[in-house]
């Protein structure tokens, strides 16, 4: 193609835009709700990935020693928990720390009642083991179980089962509505790129008699949904990258604990960005080309 | 220049609008096509810019099939044959220049060249100094001249006119009538369907009369036909 007839076709789209003002403002308006939509779902999804993946991380296996095992026999133990497969990494937690622990895992007000333990430490010794994956973390406390000079294993069985099942619903229902909410924001684009090219129907019908070519023709609406979805994902980006960053700057730190935090602005945002202007772009473009070709066949 | 060899169309619907067509068209001839409404004129016409496909038979433009083109060749046909409606098919938002030029922008001929011969032709149709105007500033006349010089910018070798003077009143008509003996005194080949009686009936050209999806007359100085 000419470098001349790309500058009309491009003049040409953005002139369509202006033109058909009303009907631009609609798709613009269309792509920019549904992207907006996409784009917090995005981000919820993504934080809500981050949030379980370190969940799952968490997930240790505590390995109570029986209180009459001997040092010898602890260190016995602790070598056999060294070799049983999938263990990523032990670490011992004497029962003096194990009381600080849960001390200061309570309320102010509590922490004195249990500062009297102190002296008769009703605590056991414990290693604290992490499984290699997040998943294996049963069959790791199972073989543990079976090891001598053990008092009990404790990983929170119900806790870990339900949190690996409500991670995988949550990812499902977040792709699915996703990828429904794509498909919707096409469908309603592509309808309304087809409203703007009813309105030039007899343009179009002119370029056909005169001889223009079916690509010459469609150029300029492949640019004009270029931008229509382009446009659209403009203010969805603003939105969703000065909420986010006000939220994370608001919240973030106060939010954080141990195991929940939410993910940096960047490069979450730059993703998130580049994912909307994607979708945008995708789908005017998609939404055009579909809606010109039944007019080609003039 | 234009042969159709046994054609005949049937519509999806079931509508038989040709039968049994044949004829030959000489380069530089002048054609009336006439016939009752709905006797298969528009059909006629349409098949030989490939707006429709016959059913049967054979049409050749120039040495070319049009039984055979391929969809991506259609365009190409069509730069030869300029096509002339009843409601002129002019952009409303473009002024006469732009219309015209238009044929030639949308088979990406050089700006220049544009310019120049989109003056020329307005030129023909005496209407150079309306350049411009908007269609709604003009009258229907003017406004079918501007039609006919978007036909002819691109030196189609044939123009095909479908009712041009359908929708204007006697004199325009007559003006419309001496753009296209222009049009055709400089070797285009003209074919217009048509219901005007007098304007047949006084600038003797060839008649091809169409009834019931057949030709029933074909005089090379022919009159209207169809006394009241």
């Amino acid at each position: 193609m000419k470098g001349r007839t790309l500058v009309r076709h491009g003049k040409e789209g953005l002139k369509n835009l202006g033109r058909n003002g009303w009907m631009s403002f609609a798709s613009i308006s269309a792509v920019t709700i549904m992207l907006i939509v996409v784009g917090v779902f995005l981000a919820l999804i993504l934080n809500m990935n981050h949030f379980m993946s370190s969940v799952e991380e968490d997930v240790e296996v505590r390995v109570y020693v029986d209180l009459t095992a001997t040092e010898e026999e602890q260190k016995e133990l602790e070598q056999h928990l060294h070799d049983l497969e999938q263990v990523e990494r032990v670490t011992y937690l004497d029962k003096d720390e194990g009381l600080d622990q849960l001390i200061n895992s309570l309320a102010e007000e509590d922490q004195e009642a249990f500062e009297s333990l102190r002296d008769e430490n009703p605590l056991n010794d414990a290693f604290i083991l992490e499984a290699e994956e997040p998943q294996l973390t049963e069959h790791v406390a199972q073989q543990a179980e079976q090891l001598p000079h053990i008092d009990r294993v404790d990983y929170g069985e119900q806790v870990v089962e339900q949190l690996f099942n409500v991670t995988s619903v949550m990812r499902t229902i977040g792709i699915v509505l996703v990828i429904g909410l794509m498909f919707t924001s096409m469908f309603l684009i592509s309808n309304t790129i087809k409203l703007t090219i009813v309105s030039r129907q007899k343009e179009i019908q002119i370029m056909k008699l005169v001889g223009a070519t079916n690509g010459f023709i469609r150029w300029p609406f492949f640019v004009e949904g270029l931008l229509l979805g382009v446009l659209g994902s403009v203010i969805p980006i603003a939105a969703v990258v000065s909420g986010y960053s006000y939220l994370y700057t608001q919240f973030g730190e106060r939010l954080s604990l141990d195991f929940a935090e939410l993910l940096p602005a960047y490069p979450l945002m730059l993703q998130v960005s580049l994912v909307l202007l994607g979708i945008g772009a995708l789908i005017g473009v998609w939404g055009s080309l579909m809606s010109v070709r039944k007019f080609l066949k003039v | 220049m234009i042969e159709m060899t046994d054609v005949s169309k049937t519509y999806a619907n079931g509508v038989n609008a040709l039968n049994n067509i044949d004829v030959l068209i000489e380069k530089g001839e002048f054609v009336y096509i006439v016939g009752p409404s709905g006797a298969g004129k528009s059909t006629f016409i349409k098949m030989i810019y490939r707006e429709e496909k016959p059913s049967d038979g054979r049409i050749m433009i120039n040495g070319h099939d049009l039984t055979t083109l391929k969809e991506k060749h259609v365009p190409y046909l069509r730069r030869n044959i300029g096509v002339v409606f009843q409601d002129f098919k002019l952009l409303p938002k473009m002024t006469v220049f732009e219309n015209v030029a238009f044929a030639l922008e949308v088979i990406e001929e050089p700006r220049s060249e544009i310019k120049k011969r989109v003056m020329e032709v307005l030129d023909i149709v005496k209407l150079k100094n309306k350049a411009r105007f908007f269609p709604d500033e003009l009258s229907g006349g003017e406004q079918q001249r501007v039609s006919i010089a978007r036909a002819i910018v691109n030196r189609p070798q044939v123009v095909i006119a479908d009712e041009p003077t359908g929708n204007l009143d006697p004199d325009t008509s007559w003006e419309i009538m001496d753009v296209l003996e222009e049009i055709n005194k400089r070797g285009t080949t003209i074919l217009m369907a048509t219901h005007n009686r007098s304007i047949v009936n006084t600038i003797k050209k060839r008649v091809i009369a169409i009834e019931s999806g057949r030709i029933v007359r074909d005089e090379l100085r022919g009159d209207y036909g169809y006394e009241r």
